[in-house]
Parts: C-alpha cells; structure tokens; sequence
C-alpha cells in the first residue's frame, strides 16, 4: 500500500472528447505516462466502465467514479477530470440510463476494500452541492487541488 | 436470530462496496443488529447462494437469485438514502 498521490499534475481542466471512452484514455494515459499505473490500466477500465457502468446522478452536477482493479495500479492516486462539456456515462447498476457527466474522479487504487474514509469523504462531495459547483466552475488548478485536499483529509497535520 | 449473511458487491469490489459495507456495518451497529457482511465483487455471488440472505449492490444484477437484491447507489449519492436505509434494515430484522 502506497500513499496517495494527489497534485495539479493529476488534474485535468476543460478536459475535452465525445465519448467516455475518449475522456478515459486521455486520463489514463496521463496516468501512465506519469508511471502511477500500468500500460493495461487504461483498456482495463474502459472494459470496466462498459460492463458496470460508474456514472452517479446527483442533485446537481453529475459525476463518474471510473476504476478498475488493483493489478493495474503502480501508485495510488485520484485523477480529476473536470469535463468542457457533458460526457454521458451509464449509470450506476442500471444500464439502460445514462447521465451526462461533468466531473470524473478517476480512483487508481493499489488495494481492494481499503479507503473506506476516503471514499466516504468522496460520496460526500457527491452529496454536495455546492462543492461539485465549485469544482466545476474553478479557474485553476491549485483551487480543485485545495478544495479536494480540504474535503478528501488528504492533508495530515 | 440467526446472523444475516449480507453480501455487499460491486464491479470491482474496490471503490463502491467499500462505501456501502461501511455505512451498512454502522446502520446495524446503531439498531443493535449482528450480521455477517461479506464484501465482495459481484461475479462471486454465486459461490454464496446457498448462505446468504440478502444482496446489497451498485452493480446491475442479471440473474435471479434466492434472497432479496437491494441497489445502493443512494448511498454514493444521498438520493434516497433513507429509503433504501429501511429497506436494508426491514431484510435485517426479519
């Protein structure tokens, strides 16, 4: 198990492509040029996407959770992906629906049934508002850095 | 009462089942309820169709099953989280 690693390298602003597909090889990519994951991370989670599908409605702005498992991940990270325009992933457990997505949280993670607070804090921004808003309408790196930080505990005193 | 054995399942069994084994593990700690929670992906619900009493996924479920499938994307996104809270908790205390 590995820290997490999360900066403004991991960030993706005005992220653009048509299709799911488009916008996860573009992230994993950049993931793999980065060597935090491996060559095969990036058809490993398209096929995942495609068989459980990761899109979440909110109240506000929908978001995806793409991720696939542990073998392809060399370090731990969370790559955001904030969408130029809507994107539509499946929904969740239900495949006939699908829900335009603005923001991604792509989760590389090196260990299976761990980060429980993690991804606990993540669902909560899910269920916030006005922190989705704020990450879609920020200017800058550093900002969705910061607030992520903020919200995530990712910074340890 | 027996102890239920829940399944939690997901895709992966990485990101979502560990959201919803967590908030379910605190719901029956909070009603006093004991259950043996299994997390799991949700290929491997068949090995666990002759214990196991209820199924709570994010997945989508193709195949029939002998104990009631619950969906638990409410809990990654607050909507209706309180409805499936209860219809979790009824399959518990029965």
């Amino acid at each position: 198990m590995s820290d997490l690693y999360f900066d403004e390298s991991v960030i993706h602003l005005n992220l653009e492509g048509d299709t799911k597909e488009d916008v996860l090889t573009e992230m994993g990519r950049h993931l793999v040029s980065k060597g935090l994951v491996k060559e095969s991370f990036i058809n490993a989670i398209i096929a995942r996407e495609g068989e459980f599908p990761t899109g979440l409605p909110t109240a506000g702005i929908a978001v995806a959770i793409p991720h696939t498992d542990v073998e392809h991940v060399n370090r731990k990270t969370i790559s955001v992906g904030v969408l130029k325009n809507a994107v539509d992933f499946g929904v969740m457990g239900d495949d006939s629906k699908t829900t335009p997505v603005r923001l991604v949280f792509m989760l590389a993670m090196d260990e299976a049934h761990a980060q429980l607070s993690l991804l606990q804090s993540l669902s909560n921004i899910f269920q916030d508002e006005d922190t989705l808003k704020s990450l879609v309408e920020a200017k800058d790196k550093t900002n969705i850095k910061q607030l992520l930080e903020e919200k995530l505990s990712l910074i340890t005193l | 009462m027996k102890k239920k054995q829940v399944l939690v399942a997901c895709g992966a069994g990485i990101a979502t089942s560990t959201v919803v084994n967590g908030a379910i593990e605190e719901m029956a700690k909070e009603h006093d309820i004991k259950v043996d929670l299994v997390q799991i992906k949700i290929a491997e619900v068949e090995s666990y169709v002759d214990t196991a009493d209820l199924l709570v996924t994010t997945a989508m479920t193709k195949k029939e099953y002998p104990f009631p499938v619950i969906n638990a994307r409410s809990f990654l996104t607050g909507i209706g989280v309180e409805e499936t809270k209860q219809k979790i908790l009824e399959e518990l205390k029965k």
